[in-house]
């Protein structure tokens, strides 16, 4: 039957009488000067309810630390194979009041209630930032999965100042992106949210109830 | 939910109800003026807006092999293709890749498709659960209703009516109207069914010929959710929800959620690009896409109606719709409601079943001046309007001719045989001129047109003689 249907549509499809493909009409996209686009970043990822600190790059393990405590967060998920997990796992060993770590190590077969149930934080990194709309660019990859920045009540997520780009359709083109698709890439604006009962917005209907972003000072 | 009669007639009973009639309202007042703050700058507006009607008119040219090139890069991905002629088609092929896997329960992200597949019902004929995870769809899915909006599904009901529903179906849950208290209690049960789910299904908002991959726009997180923890993902989409290219995207998502709830992005966006890959710890381990046809071909193959093909589905056409905005969604009796359901839902459902639905309108062009992808809506709606009584030759529409009344026929042959012979025409006007307004009001079928309309009074004298008064003597 699949064939068959397959053919049939393609075939109806061909058979209609059809143009020449019109040209695309030019459309710019926004351009920031690079000094004003941690501001533009800040003002909109703070609109979709974002919390967006600045921090130094040298410690900010340690700010994260007192961010999470004022959150009552007790267990956090990193991703152990990282750069940025094995900077916190390092800078968190044998600080009594720093939360329990939780790696993300094995499949999430292996671990899913912990995943769903345990995690009330989780720590990322990003591929880097979208000025225009104040979105994160997460690139996932078998050291950091995908349910990191989904499962847990808050996500942290570690942007360098100088990854936060002007628009998507810059970022994307200048990077190849087409040429190397991950299997999962993501554009995150904000917490969870919904405004599906009388247009009334709450979060953290499915996703993360609190999204924090630390702007790393440039190394 | 009124479901009888024609359109007209629901549309009478909607009006009635001043409870649903001030829902809507407020809903629509709402995201038109977000809307508005979105669109400020009308040349930004004009460009952004010619760009992606542009890039949807190059799918639609050349439809049959970009739809190729996507099946070969989703393959390329590891991302198994069908196609499906019709919605029976597709609920069978997602039924059987579902019992290929054994799975018992599904968690669904939101998408039209499988609500004009009418999925759930089908699924769960064959002992397989489906739980819609869209906040909007849960609701309705409570309340055994259909969607009214494309975008906002419950937009129909208020703190109120969810409350008395959440008490009733979720264990444990008493009476608020609180909406956080409401939106959790949400999250505490769908959590447990996505942990639980052996196969999420999702639509699709974009597909990426070019890449193989799979764009789903969302605030929720309910369809990254339906994509990445269940072990299979079943994406089900139109064969039009493509895209050449991927720089094609973000022009559209500069659109979409701007039309759609003036939100300059939403949450997610969530590219898919295949499956689990060896070493990754998440993701489904098989994904499946299924197009649909259901009538699109058909669409595709008159070169004015296509453009129908161009909808991205924003639902800034209903919004704006001052009929849509009084009688409500469930009026229209379909899954596509509004402007875009008065084109759509005639020609794939057939002009047989659905012709009323292109009179449904005043023809303002309200929503053709919103529609991101410059649909001309009141067009389509007018040229539908006769494909109904006088099919074009080539009879491209479903059910074209169906609502051919042989008495109308006859009075427009007789209208054009009087325009056509002089001395008829001067009997004619001179008798209504004298006792045209002595017609009973109430003999059919004036009545049709009397019963809603002021009726208009024949002036005493013909155009003609009021001419020769002044001197036209060639009149
Ligand atoms: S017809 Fe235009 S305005 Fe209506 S849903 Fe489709 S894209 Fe949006």
């Amino acid at each position: 039957m699949m064939p068959d249907a397959r053919t049939a549509i393609l075939a109806r499809l061909r058979a209609a009488p059809r143009g020449a493909a019109p040209e695309l009409p030019p459309w710019t996209p926004p351009v920031y000067a690079p000094e004003d686009r941690l501001t533009r970043f800040r003002t909109m990822m703070e609109a979709w309810r974002g919390e967006v600190h600045e921090v130094d790059s040298a410690t900010w393990p340690d700010r994260l630390r007192s961010i999470l405590h004022n959150k009552g967060v007790r267990t956090v998920l990193h991703a152990p194979a990282t750069e940025h997990g094995r900077r916190l796992a390092g800078a968190w060993a044998g600080q009594a009041e720093a939360p329990r770590l939780l790696a993300y190590d094995r499949p999430v077969e292996a671990m899913k209630d912990d995943l769903v149930h345990e995690a009330d934080a989780a720590v990322t990194g990003t591929l880097g930032g979208i000025a225009e709309t104040g979105s994160l660019i997460l690139w996932p990859t078998p050291e950091e999965p995908r349910l990191m920045s989904l499962l847990p009540p808050v996500h942290v997520a570690l942007l360098a100042r100088s990854a936060i780009r002007d628009t998507l359709a810059a970022t994307a083109a200048e990077e190849g992106w087409a040429g190397r698709m991950p299997t999962n890439l993501l554009l995150v604006s904000g917490p969870s949210k919904t405004a599906d009962i009388e247009q009334t917005l709450a979060f953290g209907v499915h996703g993360p109830k609190e999204l924090v972003v630390l702007v790393l000072s440039d190394l | 939910m009124a479901a009888d009669g024609d359109f007209a007639a629901r549309a009478h009973a909607a009006l009635g109800n001043a409870e649903v009639r001030a829902n809507f309202r407020r809903a629509m007042d709402g995201l038109m003026a977000k809307r508005a703050a979105q669109f400020t700058d009308p040349q930004a507006w004009a460009q952004t807006r010619a760009r992606g009607a542009a890039i949807k008119r190059r799918v639609l040219a050349r439809l049959p092999e970009l739809l190729e090139r996507l099946e070969a890069r989703c393959e390329a991905n590891g991302i198994r293709v069908h196609w499906a002629e019709t919605t029976g088609d597709a609920n069978r092929i997602v039924l059987g890749i579902l019992q290929e896997a054994g799975a018992r329960t599904v968690v669904k992200g939101k998408s039209m498709v499988s609500e004009e597949m009418h999925l759930n019902a089908f699924l769960d004929r064959h002992g397989i659960t489906a739980v819609e995870s869209d906040l909007g769809e849960y609701i309705i899915q409570l309340a055994g209703e259909m969607p009214s909006h494309i975008v906002m599904p419950c937009i129909h009901k208020n703190k109120g009516d969810i409350a008395r529903l959440f008490a009733e179906h979720i264990e444990g849950q008493g009476y608020t109207e609180d909406v956080a208290e409401l939106t959790a209690a949400a999250r505490r049960v769908l959590r447990s069914k996505f942990a639980a789910a052996d196969a999420g299904i999702s639509g699709v908002n974009f597909a990426v010929a070019e890449t193989g991959t799979l764009v789903l726009i969302e605030n929720e997180g309910n369809g990254r959710l339906s994509t990445t923890l269940p072990p299979l993902h079943i994406a089900v989409t139109g064969i039009e929800k493509l895209v050449e290219t991927l720089d094609d995207i973000p022009p559209l998502l500069a659109l979409l959620p701007r039309s759609a709830t003036g939100q300059a992005v939403t949450t997610y966006v969530n590219m898919i690009s295949g499956p689990r890959r060896d070493g990754e710890k998440d993701g489904p381990r098989a994904v499946h896409l299924v197009l649909l046809d259901n009538g699109r071909s058909r669409v595709y193959a008159d070169a004015e109606l296509r453009d129908t093909l161009r909808c991205i589905r924003c639902g800034a056409c209903m919004n704006h719709c001052p009929v849509y905005a009084r009688v409500g969604g469930h009026t229209y009796d379909a899954v596509y409601p509004g402007p875009i359901g008065k084109i759509l839902t005639p020609q794939l459902a057939g002009l047989d079943a659905a012709g009323d639905l292109p009179h449904a309108s005043s023809l303002c062009n309200a929503c053709v001046e919103v529609c991101p992808v410059q649909i001309p809506i009141a067009d389509i709606l007018v040229r539908l309007r006769r494909e109904a009584v006088r099919p074009s030759d080539t009879p491209a529409v479903k059910g074209a001719g169906a609502k051919r009344a042989p008495l109308e026929a006859l009075a427009w042959a007789a209208w054009r045989w009087m325009y056509a012979t002089p001395a008829l025409y001067r009997l004619g006007s001179r008798l209504m001129a004298r006792f045209g307004n002595r017609i009973p009001e109430r003999l059919p079928p004036l009545n049709r047109w009397t019963g809603v309309r002021t009726r208009p009074r024949f002036a005493g004298r013909t155009l003609h003689d009021l001419a020769r008064d002044k001197g036209y003597d060639d009149a």
